[in-house]
């Protein structure tokens, strides 16, 4: 789920943090300006692994401070297409089901992608899987808030978020934090909608996807076990003949 | 700033949250909120997932192992962050359509994973030194992934036995 970026950048040391090790000082300036926040085309940058070079360090006229020119890894969450992630559900919405990762919060599996047939029920604000039995009979499968949930990541988007306006609120930088609600709160204020910079669009349509317990064959009690077999024998539909015995 | 290469590696889960481990042992500054939050919230994520119990060496053995199946990188990348626990699981993450994967070789793996990550499965050094024999009637059941812990707990002395030789 993650990957190592590397990345170049020019640090600058107020002359307060001179009684640092140049070393340490870069690093937390590093860390003050990426984590938690969403690179364009690189992902969610979550905290520094390591310092790869520092060039010398300059003192520009006019400024105290030093400027030094580092070559660095960052640790960035960014899954590859394809990957199959565990999540929880955050919420129920027409579109579909909103997954939250706990750090990462933009994750959409729309109704197209949940498991063939799904509807969503209003009064519960829940989608609901129809399994459908070799009866006839249909068994709802809800997809309630707080259940764990194991998805494939079938696209990310990353989108451009220009600066939020004069600052009423704080000044923000020009990429939007993955997860805080500071960037929710900022933009109530200036009553835009917040354009999550980097998405995840997630889908469970195949066996073994979806909420955990779906597919949970130690059977804690009758009801798993019995959703454990049928969905089993699902499977053999799908042609995934070799889960069943 | 500037990208130089935006995949430069992937990374284990195990390997992140050793490293967020160690930023949340020694940071404590003002001005650091971002770090600290994200910090958190990614060490939350990663202690509910297997990667908690994994080790650099139980990695290490466990892709030493895996390596006779051939699979591409990113299978590989993703079983460790994520290792099978049941026939359905490791067909998630194998694509094999080409060559698809027999049952033996599928519970084969689940066994690894059992080895090296004995993910929920307390009683495996127990039973090392007794049910040996027994063991051998209980295998062609065990291929079957209906009950989990009961066939697999007597049949990892055989692997392990027959790993030794």
């Amino acid at each position: 789920m993650f990957v190592l970026a590397e990345l170049k950048d020019n640090v600058r040391i107020g002359p307060d943090q001179f009684n640092l090790k140049l070393v340490d000082a870069v690093r937390d300036e590093i860390d003050r300006k990426l984590a938690n926040k969403v690179l364009l085309n690189v992902g969610l940058c979550i905290a520094l692994k390591e310092i790869v070079s520092l060039k010398d360090s300059i003192i520009l006229p006019g400024d105290g401070a030093s400027h030094t020119e580092v070559l660095f890894r960052y640790v960035v969450f960014r899954p590859m297409v394809g990957t199959v992630i565990t999540g929880k559900i955050r919420n129920c919405s027409r579109e579909g089901v909103h997954v939250t990762l706990g750090f990462f919060d933009d994750i959409l599996i729309p109704h197209a992608a949940l498991q063939h047939p799904s509807r969503f029920d209003e009064a519960e604000q829940a989608w609901v899987w129809e399994y459908p039995l070799e009866d006839g009979a249909k068994h709802d499968l809800f997809m309630d808030v707080g259940e764990p949930i194991k998805f494939r990541v079938s696209r990310e988007i990353f989108e451009e978020t220009s600066p939020i306006g004069p600052p009423k609120t704080e000044g923000q930088s020009s990429q939007g934090a993955g997860t805080s609600a500071a960037a929710a709160a900022a933009a109530s204020a200036a009553s835009q909608e917040v354009k999550a910079p980097y998405k995840i669009i997630g889908a469970i349509n195949e066996s073994g996807l979806g909420v955990l317990s779906w597919w949970d064959q130690q059977g804690k009690d009758d009801e798993d076990e019995e959703d454990g077999e049928d969905n089993a024998e699902y499977d053999d539909e799908d042609g995934e003949g070799a889960c069943e015995e | 700033m500037e990208t130089v290469n935006e995949t430069y590696s992937y990374i284990t889960n195990m390997e992140v949250m050793q490293i967020l481990l160690k930023i949340k042992s020694t940071k404590k500054k003002f001005g650091m909120r971002n770090l600290a939050t994200v910090t958190y919230e990614a060490l939350q994520y990663l202690e509910e997932s297997p990667c908690k119990t994994q080790t650099r060496e139980s990695i290490t053995n466990y892709l030493r192992d895996l390596a006779t199946y051939k699979l591409k990188p990113h299978e590989v990348l993703q079983m460790v962050n994520d290792p099978p626990t049941s026939a359905l699981h490791t067909q998630l993450l194998i694509d094999d359509n080409k060559e698809p994967l027999t049952d033996e070789q599928n519970e084969a793996i689940i066994q690894l994973t059992h080895k090296h990550f004995q993910a929920g499965n307390t009683e495996q050094t127990a039973t090392t030194t007794t049910a040996a024999p027994t063991s051998t009637t209980t295998q062609p059941a065990a291929v079957t992934t209906t009950d989990e812990t009961a066939e697999t707990v007597e049949t990892t002395p055989v692997d392990e036995a027959a790993a030794t030789q």
